[in-house]
């Protein structure tokens, strides 16, 4: 059956998984043998537990840098940019600007906000849906490429002209042009087709720390962090309940065989299926490469406009379905390579076993949404952006253990996990308590110079 | 080093709310730590075989047991350390001069100094703490914990910016710890020379 599994993961699985069951005595299909070459007895399942783990514990590290880079990449902006903490102009999706001194008025619109910027989620999440389960891929593609266009030039060149414009230096609008059309032509190339993967890891980290200093810009005070919130109780709705319509997304997928938006994804390795079919299944390479070009140009329909706000309302639509695809990532990143019902496919040889444990190795990178990072870069900025280290480290810290944790369950439970709500409820519960309750001990404390 | 922010929210959680002097806060902090210090201790213990099965070069592990108070021990001075310097470190970029008009003009030096010894002060702690504990060496256990009372009681001579009082006794209290930690980690002069040489 030539339905050949565009996801390089599933498809290496899939022909591991048909290679241990075809060994295994105990008939666990699900658990993958990875040392079990085929001539040797069954692995006990202790040991499969631990490569579980140990495979769960390596990629948590390779996520470290890049959510470490991104939140680095914010933190630096906010202190040294001064635009992105001044407040004048907000989103078109939070009417209510907090600009009365009571706070419970503020705190009334600050949920009566987050609830409209869900609303509005909830919405696109299921248009999306709607659109992906009826096929209709040339929209979806259109829309993330415009997104992605709009990301690397218009808010790209914005930073650009704040961070000139912040540290005082002149640039003449030539090399201005000549810079922001490279860049943002070899970011398209990068994102959306082949290129390096590290020059792909380093555009994808930048363009949700731009994403995420749009969102600590252009969010009142109070809805941010109520927004942070109610984005993770959605998120674990959306990817959990079995009607969640981020679920039923990645079924849809899995059911049609198909990659989901490669282009929204961080990875740790390539995901391009022609450099991971190296075993020599040569049908299968050129039609997943044929496959994944044209998963890459989704439609987004957004023209651009000059006035921010409006321009910020499709970026909001953008950002929806980037969320939406981040949380296919985690779904992927824990389907992928593990979902037993999975490998009705026939097509593999099991002959090339050594290069599929190696393959294995080698490609069962780790996945995460770009919405995770930008989720996670708005919590430190916005907890770094009221001059407090003590409290932007301590999130850092918090969202690190978050999603350690995350990864840890993902290895264990193996199936669709959302990565928001650990990691964002620690970073809360971090942030609150270091604000109120660590910061003024430590400032007496580096006030004397007394250590403790 | 999760457990270590937790365990610096907690105690400071605890200690604020009953301090308007300092000092006061400051002795149950170091006594918080070292509580903390031990639950950590009987938490990696336990959790020992299973982070072996997770770590990469597993002999290493087990090669010296030390590795692991190592490790956390320097947790917790990376934490301690960056929890104390980093504001200071974030003023000294801004505009202006220490001690024009107030002040000494060695603060930040002092700070500096005194993270370093913490840090060091902390990893040494660790391994020589893990290895009381092991042991069941209530000698080293109470120079533990006496020294971090010790240390931090001295620092609180930085309040009368007398920094010499607090820093020469610090750095000797660091060396001096360091020493120990050396010993208990099962290093000799022999093996540092052995070490040094050029092989």
């Amino acid at each position: 059956m030539p339905a050949n599994v565009s996801y390089p993961d599933n498809e290496v699985a899939n022909s591991v998984m048909k290679e241990s069951s075809s060994q295994q005595e105990n008939g666990v299909a699900d658990t993958v043998a990875r040392e079990a070459p085929a001539d040797h007895p069954v692995p006990p399942e202790w040991h499969e537990e631990e490569e579980e783990l140990k495979y769960g514990a390596k990629h948590v590290i390779k996520l470290f840098v890049p959510v470490s880079l991104c939140m680095l990449v914010v933190v630096a902006t906010i202190s040294s940019v001064n635009f992105y903490t001044t407040k004048d102009v907000y989103l078109v999706y939070t009417p209510f600007h907090e600009d009365s001194p009571d706070t419970s008025t503020k705190v009334w619109n600050a949920v009566a906000n987050s609830l409209i910027l869900m609303a509005v989620i909830v919405v696109m999440t299921v248009l999306l849906i709607v659109l992906y389960k009826n096929r209709c891929y040339k929209i979806i593609h259109g829309w993330l490429i415009l997104s992605s266009l709009m990301m690397l030039f218009i808010f790209s060149y914005l930073y650009l002209e704040e961070v000139l414009r912040a540290y005082n230096v002149p640039l003449d609008y030539i090399t201005l042009a000549l810079l922001m059309w490279n860049f943002g032509v070899v970011g398209m190339v990068c994102i959306h087709w082949y290129g390096p993967l590290r020059l792909q890891q380093a555009y994808l980290i930048f363009v949700a720390a731009l994403m995420a200093l749009v969102f600590i810009k252009y969010l009142p005070e109070w809805t941010t962090w109520v927004v942070l919130a109610v984005i993770s109780v959605w998120d674990l709705v959306a990817v959990l309940t079995p009607k969640g319509p981020l679920r039923i997304l990645v079924e849809t997928a899995q059911e049609r065989n198909e990659q989901i938006f490669p282009a929204l994804i961080y990875s740790s390795t390539y995901m391009y299926s022609y450099v991971s079919i190296v075993n020599g299944e040569d049908n299968e390479q050129a039609s997943s490469s044929n496959q994944s070009p044209q998963s890459q140009p989704t439609n987004r329909s957004q023209e651009s406009e000059g006035d921010p706000e409006s321009g910020f309302s499709r970026e909001w639509v953008s950002t929806h379905a980037e969320r939406v695809e981040q949380r296919q990532r985690d779904i992927r990143e824990a389907s992928g390579g593990r979902i037993p019902n999975y490998n009705a496919t026939a097509q593999t040889n099991v002959s090339a076993q050594p290069e599929f444990r190696e393959l294995e190795e080698e490609e069962r990178g780790v996945k995460l949404g770009l919405g995770d990072f930008i989720f996670y870069s708005v919590l430190v900025g916005k907890a770094s952006s009221y001059g407090d280290w003590n409290t932007t480290l301590a999130c850092f810290v918090a969202i690190l253990i978050g999603l350690c944790l995350t990864l840890l369950l993902l290895a264990i439970f193996k199936k669709a996990l959302p990565a928001l709500p650990i990691s964002i409820t620690f970073g809360l519960i971090f942030y609150f308590a270091t604000r109120q309750i660590v910061k003024p001990f430590a400032d007496s404390l580096s006030s004397e110079q007394a250590f403790i | 080093m999760a457990a270590i922010i937790t365990f610096v929210c907690v105690f400071w959680f605890a200690v604020v709310p009953l301090q308007h002097e300092l000092a006061f806060g400051l002795v149950f902090s170091v006594l918080f730590q070292e509580l903390f210090r031990f639950f950590i201790y009987k938490l990696l213990r336990k959790a020992e075989t299973g982070l072996q099965k997770v770590a990469e070069n597993t002999e290493r592990i087990t090669d010296n047991k030390h590795i692991l108070a190592y490790v956390a021990g320097l947790g917790f001075g990376i934490i301690s350390g960056a929890f104390s310097l980093v504001n200071v470190l974030a003023d000294a970029v801004g505009p202006g001069t220490m001690g024009l008009k107030a002040g000494s003009q060695y603060f930040f030096i002092t700070s500096a100094a005194t993270s370093l010894c913490f840090i060091l002060l902390h990893t040494f702690w660790g391994v020589i703490f893990f290895s009381a504990a092991d042991t069941k060496n209530y000698v080293q256990l109470a120079v533990v914990v006496g020294g971090h009372m010790l240390v931090s009681s001295m620092t609180l001579f930085n309040r009368s910016q007398v920094y010499a009082a607090s820093l020469v006794p610090l750095y000797i209290v660091t060396a001096l710890t360091g020493v120990m930690a050396f010993r208990v980690a099962g290093g000799s002069r022999a093996s540092l020379k052995a070490a040094c040489s050029w092989r």
